[in-house]
């Protein structure tokens, strides 16, 4: 649509504008300031330059914590998106079943995370839980609180369980918007049920695709609250994440230097990324829209 | 009939029907996947502790309600639904009535750093909660809102005024502009029309809109516990500090815990037909 060039629409984003300079602008450069200063308590501050972000490059527990937070988004994304394709082609497609499917599936996005943290931290049990007590019925010493690749699988798990209905509404949306003529040209070409996938859905499924990558990589980045229940980040620090180091540097031991630094770092990651993923996406809606 | 129309079924006729039972194996089995860990919660929920911790059952015994009489006759427990249920019913409001506007303006005009103006408003959505627990915390004590359910509702706006907007300008895109013009022709002022022609109008969109706001304000948990301490303190943050306290009631805590499944799941089954359609615009 052509849009009108008129300047007076800035009174209309104005309390956008206003609410956000409030809940994100003033919180923000707080955290610019801490990360600028050194305090030895008293709330006297004096100015310490960029130490604090080299201190924060050069120190191995926020690497390790990176390093875990890359490997958890790369094999979230792994399954997630395969598996919510796969959900979304072998979801009905209209009637009852296709309501109660969409119902059944959305019910753990609206779970507190919590809640779905508690849930798996019960199902993980050895004595009260279903998923455990079955691992040990079957001679697998399972334990997710000892060992670290238990942890790892009970966390993986656990968001694949959560938030995977999200990629598979997401592909499923998409493929409504098909229009049936593109499947009955493919008919007429007798195509493979992979060439119609290949050529068609997946082509058509480009936009919501990326917009699911990029929700999922941006949330799995910063998971916090269901892996804390879970593990508490342990055992050791196996399954403690940036956010879960960054609120207890923060938080726990009121490093407010070095915690602030380290959140402008993560922010701006997770920024650039996200960036990467918006030009491509307002490209692809560009090249539809010719 | 639906054989014909069915997409998967079309592109090969002949072998429809294994490929049919492939497809339901799949969807029962995800399903299964989805509601066990739930169904685990419900089972728990109610049976007694003793009975939880005596032996493994895959079906509760002697089923018993007494663990949702604890919390629905404890005030200490149920004000936490209440708060949560305040907190996020006011962010909803909030974060519509400021986006309708904004979400108007972006879909309607070109303005002086309307791109850069969206984008930024997307990098709230994009923002670690955990980079902001700290200094919300200072900000609202400091304005002396700490512990208030303005604050939560308020911390919340970081991340669901950006989704409405973005959900909202949608929608919107999809009105045609004609319907603008003819009403301010027919004499409306802007005010008016707004409430009473266009947002009837974009009416779905809105829906949608309040649905995620209320979804995701209802789940976050950082930043609301790090926020309140009695008198805002939300359910899910009870929970936690119950669990620590009272030395592992599993009972009680998945009653809690089923209980805070119900307002999603009534919120989801109002707004089933229209969440296919959000999530169409791909604007979540």
């Amino acid at each position: 649509m052509d849009k009108v060039q008129n300047n007076k629409a800035w009174f209309l984003v104005l309390p956008v504008l206003v609410l956000v300079a409030f809940s994100a602008v003033i919180p923000l450069m707080t955290v610019v300031n801490y990360a600028v200063q050194d305090t030895f308590g008293n709330n006297v501050f004096f100015w310490h330059g960029l130490g604090w972000f080299q201190d924060v490059l050069t120190d191995d527990r926020i690497h390790g914590a990176l390093g875990r937070q890359l490997a958890f988004s790369a094999i979230i994304l792994a399954i997630q998106i395969p598996l919510g394709i796969a959900v979304a082609l072998c979801m009905p497609k209209r009637g009852l079943w296709a309501s109660v499917c969409l119902v059944l599936m959305a019910l753990p996005l609206l779970i507190p995370w919590n809640v779905v943290g508690t849930i798996w931290q019960i199902l993980g049990r050895t004595d009260i839980g279903l998923l455990g007590y079955s691992l040990s019925e079957l001679g697998i010493e399972w334990n997710y609180a000892r060992n670290g690749l238990h942890a790892w699988v009970i966390v993986v798990v656990m968001d694949v369980w959560h938030w995977t209905s999200l990629v598979a509404l997401l592909a499923y949306a998409g493929l409504q918007s098909i229009p049936q003529a593109y499947y009955q040209a493919a008919k007429i070409d007798q195509a493979s049920r992979w060439k119609v996938f290949r050529h068609i859905e997946l082509p058509k499924m480009q936009g919501v695709l990326l917009i699911a990558i990029l929700l999922r990589f941006m949330d799995s980045f910063m998971i916090y609250t269901e892996p804390f229940v879970v593990t508490g980040g342990g055992p050791g620090s196996a399954t403690s994440f940036l956010s879960i180091d960054l609120v207890k540097m923060a938080l726990g031991q009121f490093d407010l230097g070095p915690a602030a630094a380290f959140s402008l770092m993560y922010f701006l990651v997770i920024l650039l990324v996200s960036w990467v993923f918006y030009t491509v996406m307002t490209n692809l809606d560009k090249a539809e829209g010719k | 009939m639906t054989t014909t129309t069915d997409p998967l079924s079309a592109a090969a006729p002949g072998r429809a029907m294994p490929r049919i039972r492939t497809r339901h194996v799949v969807m029962v089995a995800y399903l299964l996947f989805m509601l066990i860990p739930i169904y685990w919660l419900v089972k728990m929920s109610l049976q007694t502790n003793r009975e939880i911790l005596g032996g493994f059952t895959l079906w509760p015994q002697n089923p018993t309600l007494d663990n949702y009489r604890v919390i629905l006759t404890d005030a200490s427990w149920y004000m936490g639904y209440v708060n949560s249920i305040t907190y996020v019913v006011i962010n909803t409001f909030l974060s519509l009535a400021v986006a309708l506007p904004a979400a108007y303006a972006f879909s309607r005009y070109r303005f002086l750093g309307d791109k850069h103006l969206f984008f930024w408003l997307l990098t709230n959505r994009m923002a670690p909660p955990a980079v902001f627990a700290l200094p919300f915390f200072q900000l609202y004590s400091s304005v002396g809102l700490f512990d208030t359910h303005l604050a939560v509702a308020l911390a919340h706006t970081l991340f669901n005024v950006p989704l409405a907007v973005w959900i909202l300008e949608g929608f919107m895109r999809g009105v045609p502009k004609e319907i603008d013009e003819t009403a301010y022709i027919d004499g409306y002022s802007f005010p008016r029309f707004f409430v009473k022609i266009f947002m009837p109008l974009i009416a779905s969109g809105i829906g949608v809109a309040a649905f995620f706001c209320f979804m995701f304000s209802w789940v976050e948990l950082l930043l609301s516990r790090t926020l309140t301490a009695v008198n805002a303190q939300p359910i899910a943050s009870i929970m936690t500090r119950t669990v620590s306290a009272s030395g592992l009631d599993w009972g009680v805590l998945c009653a809690a815990g089923v209980l805070t499944i119900i307002p999603g799941a009534l919120v989801i089954y109002f707004v089933r037909n229209y969440i296919a359609k959000g999530f169409a615009l791909g604007r979540v």
